[in-house]
């Protein structure tokens, strides 16, 4: 029983990684109906830049905070200049775009840092802490509050904020929105920085428990597609619950079923991106998509 | 027509001569161009004629690849004729991935065979009893390798192993070309295009758009099939890092660089893949044992071509004084 609690609590810390990641996913969908599969990439590259900062004698939370202005900033640039020009066109440019974006971020990263993994310090110690025989770190509980707290505090700028009624009113209709004075372009930027930022706490949350390297958010990101598609592509809280979901899954499938054990965890997760998409497109919380013909 | 007749025979014509003054390792880099070039060929059918994306055209090129090495070493059949099973093996996996993918439309079909690319080298790795795991399975020195156990004679020359594979390579090479172009000419490949342009027009007008998706699906990955089974042979040995994740991205890249899915650009797009670190590695100051510069590249040159996408176009039309469907 001790095990399998303990099977729960990481595969909780792993979740809110995967949450947090799919939560950027969803946002950049909702916002432009494209999936960035550069998502990843650029979450990996805000934890190089703050472990750069570490590296030249910061404390971590200033460089956090810097990381985080300088994702969003990148994030809002990458739309502007990359994006946008092209945003009008057929999806799949734009999504064929983002795919260019992963494998020109991925190469730029091991150019700089190399290849090699980095000792990432992160603001939690990684000492395991004894519970009734359960043990976790306080790494553990600080990835799920602080993937919960931006959940949180994404949802508040949606719901409660006036920028956030205008990034609403910006993805549902962008013609009436720019009527009623919405800068939409403004909004589709600020959207792709709000899921810059969203990357980088996903990417600094796992680069203590993964060693940091350019390939390192390549098999979260699919886990975080898994976890978007579960929670419903369009649906900010499906994205965060998809992914604690997924987290606890993969563990409980990595343990339980000797088979899977912890290689196939990854072939697990495909199979419930096409599980999903096939039985229940919406995904749990999503809606569903009418197209008119 | 005629324009393209002449660029074909000038093609070919090209192929049979480059081996004479190249040296031994050109000639064996320029198969693994072709092999190459038949899997970029593959995707030209599906992304570029059909209208589904396949960020996992690797995998297929993994299956024809452990197809051929497993019949190689465990059966004892010889290299040659594993290609046209490694093509059936793939193309039946195809048709089995393009039933699901029926249901996924644009960049769902993307996210899905990123997974399979993704997914694959851990099932090969857990299945090494059949695959060797990651260690892979060497062919180098099989009985069942052309040259090895058999030596190949034309016009009263012994051809040199290289030599062997440039030849079989482009071989297979020209005559899935001359298949493709007849293939997208006919009413399969009319079908295809009027089913990416408009779903609904070309259910309307009676094309079963079902059945054309899945047999573009079967047809692309049988070609990726055999690009990796030729691969295979090429290198004479697999593993799963034979097929990573940025092989299927690269050949991506490869299909767009080559006129954005025109099978004739499938040339440039395979050159690209082979010689873009040769070529990067020739720009001052970048140290030749790093990958991340050539790895850039790659993406900035996918980049740079979408975000160019919408001039050419425009160009493209203004040139032809007509409307040009492929964007929509």
């Amino acid at each position: 029983m001790a095990n399998f609690i303990q099977q729960v609590v990481s595969g909780l810390a792993s979740g809110g990684i995967y949450g947090s990641l799919a939560l950027a996913l969803v946002l950049i969908h909702r916002s432009t109906g494209v999936l960035n599969f550069a998502q990843g990439e650029l979450a990996t590259l805000s934890a190089f830049i703050c472990w750069s900062l570490i590296d030249h004698g910061w404390a971590f939370w200033p460089a956090f905070g810097a990381t985080i202005v300088l994702s969003f900033l990148g994030g809002a640039a990458i739309q502007q200049t990359l994006i946008r020009p092209i945003q009008d066109g057929p999806v799949l440019g734009v999504v064929i775009l983002t795919i260019g974006l992963l494998i020109a971020v991925n190469g730029l990263m091991t150019w700089i840092w190399g290849g090699a993994g980095k000792q990432f310090a992160g603001p939690f110690s990684t000492a395991p802490i004894n519970v009734g025989g359960v043990a976790f770190s306080k790494q553990d509980i600080g990835v799920i509050v602080i993937s919960l707290v931006s959940v949180l505090l994404i949802w508040l700028l949606f719901a409660r904020t006036k920028l956030g009624l205008g990034l609403r009113a910006a993805a549902v209709n962008p013609a009436e929105a720019r009527l009623t004075g919405v800068r939409v372009p403004m909004m589709l930027a600020v959207g792709w920085g709000l899921a810059a930022v969203l990357g980088a706490v996903a990417g600094v949350l796992a680069a203590p428990s993964l060693f940091l390297e350019p390939n390192m958010m390549q098999t979260v990101l699919l886990y975080a597609f898994a976890a978007a598609v579960l929670g419903g592509m369009d649906s900010p809280i499906g994205a965060v619950i998809g992914g604690l979901v997924l987290g606890v899954l993969l563990n409980l499938v990595g343990t339980y079923v000797h088979w899977v054990g912890g290689e196939l965890r990854l072939a697990v997760a495909l199979a419930v991106i096409l599980g999903v998409l096939i039985v229940r497109p919406a995904g749990l919380f999503g809606h569903t998509a009418v197209r008119r013909v | 027509m005629r324009v393209k007749l002449i660029a074909f025979g000038l093609g070919v014509l090209a192929l049979i001569v480059l081996p004479f003054p190249l040296s031994d390792f050109h000639t064996v880099q320029l198969a693994t161009v072709g092999a190459y070039f038949i899997a970029i060929l593959g995707l030209d059918v599906l992304t570029g004629n059909s209208g589904q994306i396949s960020l996992g055209h690797g995998a297929f090129m993994a299956v024809g690849g452990y197809t051929t090495a497993i019949l190689m070493s465990d059966h004892g059949v010889r290299d040659l004729w594993t290609i046209p099973i490694a093509a059936l093996v793939a193309g039946a996996i195809g048709v089995l991935v393009g039933i699901p993918a029926l249901r996924l439309s644009g960049f769902y079909l993307a996210l899905a065979t990123f997974g399979i690319a993704v997914v694959l080298p851990t099932i090969l790795k857990k299945f090494d009893g059949l695959t060797g795991g990651s260690t892979g399975i060497t062919l180098f020195g099989k009985p069942t390798q052309t040259g090895h156990g058999f030596q190949v004679t034309i016009l009263g020359r012994h051809l040199t192993n290289n030599e062997w594979l440039y030849a079989l390579t482009w071989t297979i090479g020209v005559v899935l070309f001359v298949v493709v172009w007849l293939l997208l000419d006919s009413r399969f490949g009319r079908s295809l295009r009027a089913v990416r342009d408009s779903e609904l027009a070309a259910a309307a007008s009676g094309v079963n758009r079902s059945t054309y998706k899945v047999a573009a699906f079967g047809v692309s990955a049988a070609f990726a099939g055999v690009g990796g089974s030729l691969l295979a042979i090429n290198v004479a040995y697999v593993s799963p890092d034979t097929f990573p994740i940025q092989l299927s991205l690269y050949l991506l890249v490869g299909a767009v660089v080559g006129f954005y899915g025109s099978i004739w650009g499938a040339i440039i797009g395979a050159l690209l893949i082979q010689f873009l670190p040769d070529l990067v590695h020739q720009v001052p100051h970048i140290d030749s044992k790093q990958a991340g510069p050539t790895t850039f590249f790659f993406g900035a040159v996918l980049i740079v071509l979408m975000l160019l996408l919408p001039f050419l176009l425009r160009l493209g039309a203004l040139l032809t004084n007509r409307g040009y469907s492929r964007a929509q």
